[in-house]
Order: C-alpha cells, then sequence, then structure tokens
C-alpha cells in the first residue's frame, strides 16, 4: 500500500489515544460540576459533597467510549472508500440492479400497507399510527417534486397543508360541501396559493427562497391565529364532517341508511378507522403514479434540470420560471390534498396543528429519505413517525432519541436512505429508446 | 450575415466590460474570439444571451435584432451555447442530458438526432446510461457540445472547450469543430485562451484586450502576428 494512503487512512495508536484524551479532558471539565459535586441536606444546612469515584468511572468511559466509536468510524471510512475505488466502470450495471431490488421493496411495501388493516383490524392504535405514517408519505411525495425533484428548498410547506385543511373544513361547515367534493377544490386552492408565493420569490435561490418560504408558513398560521372571524383563531374548527362510504355515513344509528346497517354489519368505529386508512392509502397511491408518470415527461426532467444546473437550462431555451412554478404548484396542491385528507379525519382543526415544526418534520422526511427518492420517502415516514411512537416509554428523552437517530442515518447515509436515483428512461436490449 | 454586433457596451455593475464591440460572422464561418483572462470574451457571448443586458449597441441574428429579446427566446433562435465549465446536469443520464438539449426541437427528429450525436462520439452511445457526471473532463465536454447540438442549431457558440482538458482531448474537441463545420456547415463561434489551436481552426479570429477588438483577421494572419505570438502563444507579453 503506497505510505500516502496509509497515512490518511488509518491513525496510529498513539493519535488515538490523544484524540480520546481530549475527549476526556472534556469530560472532566464538564463531569467536575455536573457530577463531581453533589448537595445534600444535613441537619438543615445545605453542604457540598463530592464523587470523585463516580466521576473517575465517568471520564474513564468517555475515554474509552471516544477509542471505540473513533475506531468505527475509521473502519466505516476505510470501507466506504474501498467502495468508491471500485465504482466507476460498472456504475450503469450498478444502477440497473440497485433500480430493479428497490423496485421489489417497493412492492412488498404495497403488499404490506394492503393487508396492514385486515391483520391489525381490532387494534384501532396501529391503524391509526399507519393512516398518520401514510399523510406524511403524502405530504413527503408532494414536497418531494418541490425539493427534491426542482432543487427548490421550500421550508413552509406546512402552510399549503394548512390550506387545504381550512379549506375543507370551511367549505364543509360553511357551504355544506362533501368530502368527494372538496377534495380536488382545496387542492387546487392550495395550487393557487404555491402559485401565488411562487410567482414572485421563485427568483431567489437556496437559502433566499428558504426564508421566504419560512415566513409565507408563519403568515398563514398567524393568520389563521389572528383572524378570528374567518377562521375561529386558536379555538380553530371543530364539527367537521366526516368522509361518508359514497354516502353512507359511519354512525351507530340513523334514520337513513348507515354503512353497518346496509352491509348488514354491526356497528363497530373501527369500519371509519379503517375506512379513513384506504382512503389515504388511494391517495397517497394516486400521488405516487402522478409523479411518477411526470418525472418521466419532459416536465419533469425540466425540473431535474433546473435542479442540477439552472444556468444550463437557461442557455438551452429552457423556460426556468415556468418549470420551478409548475414543480411549487404542483407541491402545493398535494400538500392541500393531505391537508383535506387530515380535516376530515381529526374533524377538528387548529392553527396549532400547523406549526414550522410539521414543515421541518416534512422535509426531514425528504431529506432523510434521499432527496428525490419516493421509497426513501415512505421508509423516512415509518422511521421518523414511529421513533417518536416507540419513544413514548422514554418519555422526556423521547425528542433526544428522534434527534439521536437522525445524526446517526446522516453519518451513515448522507445522502439519505436511498440516494439511488432512477433514470426517467433507459434502452431496451434491443437498442432502441424506451419510455 | 449571421451574427452581427455593432457598437456593443455592456457593464457588470460598475465595470464596464464591453466598451463598443463590432464583430461578425458569416453563415458556414468558423470564427475564434481570443484574449487574456478577464478581457470580457465570456461577457461577449453571455451579452447576446441577454446577461448581461447591452447598454449600448445593437446585436442581430439572421437579420433579427435580439438586443432585448429575454434570455430564453434568444436561445429558441436556433442558436446553442456550450457553457464555459460544460455545466452539464451531473446526476441525470447521459441519454437524459442528451433529451435535455432537445426541450425545444421537434421530437420527431429525436432519434435521428441522437443517432447522429453518436456517430460523432461514440463514446457517448457507450455511456448513455451512465450519469453524466462520472464521465470524465472530455467525455463530459463532448456531451456538453453534443446536448447543444440537439436543438439543430444555426449557430453554436462555444466558450472554452478546451478548459481544464487533457491534451488529447483538446486534440479531439477541435477536430470535432473542424468536423461540425466542414461535413455539416455549421457556423461556429469559438471563444478560446488556447490561442494556437485556436487560430489553426478558425476561419477568421479576433483579439480582444480590456473589452475591447484589438486585431481582427484571418486565422492564418494572427497566428503569424509577431503581436499575437508574443502576447498569446509565447507567453509574457514582450514587445516584439
Amino acid at each position: 500500500m503506497p505510505p500516502l494512503v496509509f497515512a490518511n487512512d488509518a491513525p496510529t495508536a498513539a493519535e488515538r489515544l490523544k484524540d480520546a484524551s481530549g475527549v476526556a479532558l472534556i469530560a472532566l471539565l464538564l463531569g467536575i460540576p455536573m457530577i463531581g459535586l453533589t448537595t445534600a441536606d444535613q441537619g438543615g444546612s445545605l453542604q457540598v459533597l463530592t464523587r470523585w469515584p463516580l466521576l473517575a468511572a465517568f471520564i474513564a468511559a468517555s475515554f474509552c467510549g471516544r477509542l471505540v466509536v473513533r475506531y468505527l468510524l475509521d473502519a466505516l471510512k476505510r470501507r466506504r472508500q474501498a467502495q468508491d475505488r471500485q465504482a466507476g466502470a460498472t456504475a450503469a450495471k450498478e444502477t440497473r440492479r440497485g433500480g430493479r431490488m428497490l423496485e421489489s421493496i417497493g412492492w412488498l411495501a404495497f403488499g404490506l400497507a394492503l393487508v396492514l388493516p385486515i391483520v391489525f383490524s381490532d387494534n384501532r392504535y396501529v391503524v391509526d399510527t399507519a393512516t398518520t405514517v401514510l399523510i406524511y408519505v403524502m405530504l413527503g411525495w408532494g414536497l418531494n417534486v418541490v425539493v427534491g425533484l426542482a432543487g427548490l428548498l421550500d421550508l413552509g410547506h406546512v402552510a399549503f397543508y394548512a390550506v387545504g385543511a381550512y379549506a375543507y373544513a370551511l367549505l364543509s361547515t360553511q357551504f355544506g360541501w362533501g368530502f368527494w367534493a372538496a377534495l380536488p377544490v382545496a387542492g387546487i386552492i392550495a395550487g393557487v396559493f404555491g402559485l401565488a408565493l411562487g410567482w414572485p420569490s421563485l427568483r431567489l435561490r437556496g437559502d433566499y427562497l428558504a426564508i421566504v418560504t419560512l415566513g409565507f408558513g408563519e403568515i398563514i398560521r398567524v393568520v389563521l391565529i389572528n383572524w378570528t372571524d374567518f377562521s375561529g383563531g386558536p379555538n380553530g374548527i371543530s364539527s367537521i364532517p366526516r368522509p361518508t362510504f359514497f354516502g353512507l355515513p359511519f354512525v351507530p344509528s340513523s334514520d337513513n341508511p348507515t354503512f353497518a346497517t346496509y352491509f348488514g354489519l354491526e356497528f363497530s368505529p373501527m369500519h371509519r378507522i379503517i375506512f379513513l386508512y384506504y382512503v389515504i392509502l388511494v391517495l397517497s397511491l394516486l400521488t405516487n403514479v402522478l409523479v411518477k408518470r411526470l418525472r418521466r415527461l419532459p416536465i419533469g426532467r425540466a425540473w431535474e434540470a433546473v435542479r442540477e444546473d439552472e444556468i444550463a437550462c437557461k442557455a438551452l431555451g429552457m423556460n426556468v420560471t415556468n418549470a420551478k412554478l409548475s414543480a411549487f404548484a404542483l407541491g402545493a396542491m398535494l400538500g392541500g390534498v393531505a391537508g383535506v385528507f387530515f380535516a376530515a379525519r381529526q374533524g377538528f382543526i387548529s392553527p396549532e396543528s400547523f406549526t414550522f415544526n410539521e414543515s421541518a418534520i416534512i422535509l426531514a422526511i425528504v431529506v432523510l429519505g434521499g432527496m428525490g427518492s419516493q421509497l426513501g420517502v415512505v421508509l423516512a415516514s415509518v422511521v421518523l413517525v414511529l421513533l417518536p411512537e416507540l419513544g413514548r416509554d422514554f418519555a422526556e428523552y423521547r425528542m433526544l432519541l428522534f434527534g439521536a437517530a437522525m445524526i446517526l442515518i446522516m453519518v451513515w447515509r448522507p445522502g439519505g436512505i436511498l440516494s439511488h436515483r432512477e433514470p426517467t428512461l433507459r434502452l431496451s436490449p434491443e437498442g432502441g429508446r424506451r419510455e | 450575415m449571421m451574427l452581427q454586433l455593432s457598437g456593443v457596451h455592456a457593464h457588470y455593475g460598475h465595470i464596464h466590460a464591453l466598451r463598443g464591440i463590432d464583430l461578425s460572422v458569416q453563415v458556414g464561418e468558423v470564427v475564434t474570439l481570443i484574449g487574456a483572462n478577464g478581457a470580457g470574451k465570456s461577457t461577449l457571448l453571455m451579452s447576446l444571451f441577454g446577461q448581461p443586458r447591452v447598454s449600448a449597441g445593437r446585436i442581430t441574428f439572421d437579420g433579427e435584432d435580439i438586443t432585448r429579446l429575454p434570455t430564453h427566446i434568444i436561445a429558441r433562435r436556433d442558436i446553442s451555447l456550450v457553457p464555459e465549465g460544460r455545466r452539464i446536469f451531473p446526476r441525470m443520464t447521459v441519454m437524459e442530458n442528451l433529451l435535455m438539449g432537445a426541450v425545444l426541437a421537434d421530437p420527431r427528429n429525436l432519434d435521428v438526432d441522437l443517432k447522429r450525436m453518436y456517430a460523432l462520439f461514440p463514446i457517448l452511445e457507450e455511456r448513455v446510461e451512465q450519469r453524466a457526471g462520472t464521465l470524465s473532463g472530455g467525455e463530459q465536454q463532448m456531451l456538453a457540445i453534443a446536448r447543444a447540438l440537439m436543438a439543430r442549431p444555426k449557430l453554436l457558440l462555444l466558450d472554452e472547450p478546451s478548459l481544464g482538458l487533457a491534451p488529447l482531448y483538446i486534440k479531439k474537441i477541435f477536430q470535432t469543430i473542424r468536423e461540425l463545420n466542414e461535413d455539416h456547415g455549421m457556423t461556429i463561434l469559438l471563444i478560446e485562451q488556447n490561442a494556437h489551436h485556436a487560430l489553426r481552426a478558425a476561419h477568421r479570429g479576433y483579439v480582444m484586450q480590456h473589452g475591447q477588438i484589438t486585431m481582427s483577421g484571418t486565422g492564418r494572419d494572427l497566428l503569424a502576428s509577431a503581436e499575437v505570438r508574443a502576447a498569446y502563444l509565447e507567453g509574457g507579453h514582450a514587445a516584439a
């Protein structure tokens, strides 16, 4: 092995010890006030006691822990470098094999999603959580068009989610619209909001666009809180009608036929839960098909080209503004549709559901999933929704766990869980073009 | 006359980058514009596309005044630009890059045009499903040229195509330029620092200094000129 690579690769034992000593020193400095000293109540007065053995154990643990972590990280780095060296010539073949594997994972996930409520038909918690996952999948797929494909950093996606939710809430409570009628209309309203925001702001790039969209998300929320006559202010809007099964409501008893009486079933609240699950499953599958189709059309390629190099796009005569606006409006529309579903499922919405925190989680789903990857969004949604759920036992450490998991994903998979990009078209073996 | 610039001035903020440029390109010609770093060569090319807008003067293409047209409209006037630094789409495949070049072209020509590009650059056919970012610099340059040609331009603008390439690829690129012109009748405006190769490939040349054209003539004459030799071919600004 050439000495240069060797020097690059493996630190010497002395270097490792020095590195770990540094960490131990920091542990010592932090540990003295936090662990070494403690107070105790002795005879009515507060005494300062010392706990040096515990502190020593703490420092020793930091020292050893650092050695182990450093070693693992180095090993990981070396393995990745070795992989990089092998890549290149076989790149195209690898892509193809990876693509086929991902496709089968996708079908597997689809099958699981399909049978999940049948298997857990009496477990409300599981079906509810799965529904939440699917809402985030849909939001993620919507934002994926904007961030993953067109490369526009949008920190205010929750605004369109809110627009969709409030549009349905108001249309149904004020004008008596049904769920299915309001669904496309609310989606279009959210899309129009996307155009209205995009028109002035899409000439901005990167960080600047992020700040404007962040501001927009807050504007929508603050307006909803303060415009009490319109949105009910902080009290929100309640008794939003639930979706019906082609006109059959999910209620225990009614003069008109209900879902249960029509099908001769005994009433169960699970019927509605499972129905809602399938509604969002269908909505997100439609989203997936739509986005996948669009990606293969010239407009989809235009989005990706804008992400890759805006100047080159202009030189090729593309109208970059139109490409960005269409991506932004489509993302907003999908967010709005998810919002309609959210409002119908909850039956109650208030501005509190649409804080910046939501935008951040949706963006995290897209980034962790691997920008532009549809399946990645699904995996990241599962991880990000289930982690806080699983973490409930850890009470206040829950968010800590959540943060640690996100950091770990970024360390192991810097490009996201699935950074593989499926080409929009391939050559068929005979050599012709195939869409 | 295919392209005509008369009295063109342009500014970058306070910097007066172009100071009255007169330049013309005739149908079927290869014209080169040489000059040192910062002379304003790339500014001149970009100002054709309205970035920056010219502050005075007139640009006509095929008899039409394009001075004030929006950038993407100018690019639809049968002018293709191969930008400096190639600017291919790195995460997209070679095929997708080529398709992006044809966004404005008639889709019926697509298969014929792809075949033409593969004939011109066989390496692209081999790499057609590979991510463009994994190509070597020279291959990326070929891809950038092919992408520009997919739009079936009448005038091809090349901004420093030899920049940062290995000598073998530089040779190949200039060979391609000659081939495009001689076999396909392509009109080419070539911007270069590599004066030696550029002047040999070109029918006519312009020398640019500090935002002005200081010399012009046939490629052969400029190549033989003592001043050009001293400034661009032998290094250093020695007074001959």
